[in-house]
């Protein structure tokens, strides 16, 4: 037997073919970790006064005594590979390090807040996959006003800043009509405007790649054999295109999630909502290290597990997709 | 098996009824009509084939019968009636209640016609759930299965299961005209339901054909292969750019044809004309009458020697197999080497081979008395141009980007220096290959198949080699322009005396064309020979079954009813 072979053979096996994602999405995680632990080092500034900056909430020269106290308290006096080495096996722990304002680990205060992020960001994601999915069912391959009309007004939501666009709903939709609520609210009517928001924009997007697939779908042989079945148009479209030109669409998904989490972040400020927002802000202005990098390793971590998550759905959309 | 009463074939009243039905496309001023005042009627029972090369509108007629010509396709027509219905102005409803129930429609091209992402079993029974023929789940399994088992496949229950990548293109073929069949329509209409299968599985789908025919069904046979249609059809209409231009019965046209074009779709079918004659009507170059054929060159140097070639791959259930086991072959200078078999027979295995695409795991090819396979590839590069290659699809073979003189001044050999020189060389390609110089600016996908097939060869003679390998260089083309480009090959090797290794799953292709001929099946050689012993002695029993597949003229119909040509049951 050829060694080659049997080797790709080994590779085929859907078992060996998860460890290898596994194994990968770790390196990732790993150098995010890294990166984040490279930031705090080599931020400028001492960082024992940056500390003791943070928690007095004045600027200012520390007395020698009291900065050796924090270098030997946070382990900065020992050489850097030791510090990266402890950082990463406090990592393998689950701990990310203690905030330098709150005094309380960074690990508590991202999973407190990361909750209300991760809903706006899948809804958005199932929000804006709706509304792909339903204009494109209406306009795909037909020659009207409103094909062209619905087309347009994709392109023109896919280039328009969700920042923008949430100021524009919050305008329209809460103090003019006031149909939802201003700010803040964590309950279902005010998840409806910061979804749609970080929606829209993707909805443009995904539209676009569906639309094109679409198109292209329905003019397939085996889509006319099926008409020749006697299937009707509807049929056609549900039953036999849309799985064909979700898919582009499904491997897209895994990076706009990742692109969802940095804008519901944005979004989360607009509408003054609960979230990793308000957190990530509060931290970023006031030097607080530890949390920034943490969600950095957070989103590195979810980003892996998300692209995971697309794969094995495509699989099971597309049986032809050998393992790779 | 279906009880049906038939009613001597005076008495019966017409099934589906076309009079003056003309197809155009486009607005109104820029409209193209593809199709003009085509009339006829089937009653049941009978089978009508329209013939012609494509282009010629068979196939829009076709579809116009059920609503499906194409989006912005204006269909008009005196009458157009099936059982009672009037098909002018029908609603989407109406259309949808017609198809698949009363009309089934057999699409051209089965390789595609399945949806890919779903499994065939599912495909098959859609049909039954759309009218609501069946009541419940199982009894949809269980009707896909006798459906699947009707149309000769085997393993039905493993079958309806599978993917449509799973199943070979005969298979396919055969799982879609069960889909036509689920609903027991009254009508069938098959567009080219044999092109690009091989002998065997083309005379499963005519056999298959023909037998819903004599269970009283109307069929409606589209093909540009007169020798398929010659098997089935009672009546012929012979259509060119959009027109018929004869009509008559099976007997009549394949006897006696009166138009001048049907007598040209007749002389081009390989089998019908001695080995070696001209196929066509046009000639190239200062080509005159060929020279009578001369038996094989013996006597000549060996160009390229195989010997025990093996080559495994890996099988579905995760085990070895070999697709090529121990085959061995020489191909002298001169001299055309036919390599036939079914799909799957291991012979385009053997041509990457010899092209050195594919390293044997066992054996090795020589080529001009030099190591060949067994070099690296930096020493086989600078004699790399000594093989060509000719392939099934020219369209996928070229860069779509690139120019007709792009695709041939790239193809020439590096000696060829000045730019002046390498713009002569192109021309006299084009010449060669008897293409206008109008052509040089045009890309590949402006230009016929036809064409293509000839910039293909162009291409492939360009630098001047030894051999060139063709791989099913006109199983894409209609009978007509096969004809021409078999006659093309012809004169070309005439002219400048290189070897061909040409693998074909046609038999009658392989037989107008070689000097000796290889039989392969399952990668192996079953039988080789000069192509005289081949066809009058063959040594096995594969080949006599071959021979036995091969679509022939049947003009005579009351033979046609009686003989047995097609042979079913080889899967």
């Amino acid at each position: 037997m050829n060694g080659n072979e049997a080797v790709k053979r080994i590779a085929r096996n859907p078992l060996v073919w998860f460890a290898r994602r596994i194994l990968s999405g770790a390196a990732v995680v790993w150098a995010a970790a890294t990166f984040a632990f490279l930031i705090q080092c080599l931020l400028p500034g001492d960082r024992a006064q940056i500390i003791i900056n943070v928690r007095s909430g004045n600027v200012g020269s520390a007395a020698p005594a009291e900065l050796a106290s924090i270098n030997a308290q946070y382990g900065f006096d020992q050489p850097l590979v030791v510090q990266y080495a402890n950082y990463i096996w406090r990592m393998l722990h689950g701990d990310l390090g203690e905030s330098y304002q709150q005094h309380r680990p960074v690990a508590g205060i991202i999973a407190e807040q990361i909750g209300p992020t991760i809903a706006l960001a899948l809804a958005a994601l199932l929000m804006a996959w709706i509304i792909a999915i339903l204009t494109t069912l209406l306009i795909a391959g037909r020659d009207n006003i409103w094909s062209k009309l619905l087309s347009g007004a994709q392109i023109f939501l896919a280039t328009v800043p969700p920042y923008w666009l949430a100021t524009i709903l919050l305008v329209v939709f809460a103090v003019n009509l006031r149909i939802f609520p201003v700010v803040g609210e964590n309950s279902p009517m005010g998840l409806v405007l910061p979804t749609l928001a970080l929606a829209l924009e993707l909805s443009g997007f995904f539209g676009q790649v569906v639309l094109n697939e679409f198109t292209r779908v329905l003019e397939q042989p085996f889509v006319t054999s099926a008409r020749a079945r006697g299937m009707s148009d509807l049929g056609v479209r549900l039953h036999h295109v849309l799985r064909h030109a979700a898919l582009p669409g499904i491997t897209l998904s895994g990076w706009a999630l990742g692109k969802l989490l940095s804008g519901a972040i944005l979004i989360e400020v607009v509408f003054a909502r609960q979230g990793l927002g308000g957190v990530l802000v509060a931290a970023t202005s006031s030097r607080d290290v530890p949390i920034v990098s943490g969600a950095v390793l957070i989103s590195a971590g979810l980003f892996v597990l998300v692209s995971l998550i697309v794969d094995l759905a495509y699989r099971m959309l597309d049986p032809r997709m050998e393992l790779t | 098996m279906l009880q049906v009463h038939l009613k001597p074939v005076w008495q019966q009243a017409d099934l589906l009824t076309v009079d003056s039905l003309s197809v155009s496309f486009g607005l109104d001023i820029s409209a193209k009509t593809v199709v003009r005042n085509v009339s006829f009627s089937l009653r049941p029972g009978r089978c009508l084939a329209i013939v012609g090369e494509s282009g010629s509108g068979k196939s829009v007629t076709a579809r116009a019968l059920i609503g499906l010509a194409g989006r912005h396709a204006r269909v008009h027509a005196r009458q157009l009636s099936f059982d009672g219905t009037d098909l002018i102005g029908l609603n989407d409803r109406g259309w949808q209640r017609v198809r698949g129930n009363g009309i089934g429609f057999v699409l051209q091209d089965a390789l595609v016609s399945l949806d890919p992402l779903r499994r065939v079993g599912k495909e098959i029974g859609e049909g039954l759930r759309l009218h609501g023929a069946v009541s419940s789940r199982q009894e949809l399994t269980q009707r896909v299965i006798a459906l699947l088992k009707l149309v000769g496949i085997p393993e039905p229950e493993i079958k309806a299961q599978q993917m449509p990548h799973q199943l070979s293109g005969g298979q396919r073929q055969r799982a879609l005209i069960a889909a036509a069949l689920a609903l027991d329509p009254h009508l069938l209409i098959a567009d080219e339901p044999t092109t690009a299968l091989d002998v065997t599985a083309q005379a499963q789908a005519l056999a298959l054909l023909e037998e819903t025919k004599t269970r009283g069904k109307a069929l409606i046979l589209i093909s540009h292969d007169l020798a398929v249609v010659s098997r089935v059809a009672d009546e012929v209409l012979v259509m060119r750019q959009g027109e018929v231009v004869e009509r008559g019965t099976a007997a009549q046209i394949f006897g006696d044809p009166r138009h001048s074009y049907t007598r040209q779709l007749l002389d081009a079918v390989p089998s019908r004309r001695p080995r070696g004659s001209r196929l066509s009507s046009s000639t190239i170059g200062e080509q005159t009458e060929p020279p009578p054929v001369q038996s094989p060159p013996t006597s000549r140097p060996i160009v390229l020697e195989a010997t025990n070639l093996v080559k495994r791959f890996k099988g579905p259930d995760g085990t070895l197999r070999a697709a090529v086991d121990g085959v061995s072959f020489e191909l002298r200078s001169g001299e055309t080497l036919g390599i036939v078999g079914e799909s799957g027979s291991g012979k385009s295995t053997v041509a990457r081979m010899v092209l050195a695409l594919e390293a044997p795991d066992e054996g090795a090819v020589q080529f001009e008395g030099r190591a060949w396979t067994t070099l690296a590839e930096r020493e086989r590069q600078p004699r790399r141009r000594s093989i060509s290659i000719i392939y099934q699809d020219p369209l996928s073979s070229f860069d779509p980007r690139w120019t007709v003189g792009r695709i041939l001044s790239d193809s020439l050999s590096s000696n060829v220096q000045t730019s002046r020189k390498r713009q002569e060389r192109v021309l006299e390609l084009l010449d060669l290959v008897g293409l206008s110089k109008t052509l040089l600016d045009r890309r590949p996908i402006e230009l016929s198949g036809g064409q293509r097939q000839r910039v293909a060869i162009a291409r492939a003679i360009a630098p001047n080699p030894a051999v060139i390998i063709c791989d099913e260089p006109v199983s894409a083309l209609d009978v007509s322009i096969q004809a021409q480009v078999l006659d093309l090959l012809g004169d070309l090797k005439r002219h400048l005396g290189m070897s061909y290794l040409f693998i074909s799953h046609d038999l009658a292709v392989v037989r107008h064309i070689s000097d000796r001929i290889i039989v392969m099946r399952e990668g192996r050689i079953v039988d080789c020979g000069t192509t005289e012993e081949i066809f009058i002695n063959p040594r096995s029993e594969y080949t006599r079954s071959l021979i036995a597949a091969m679509p022939r003229f049947v003009c005579d119909p009351e033979i046609s009813r009686s003989s047995t040509i097609f042979e079913r049951g080889v899967a």
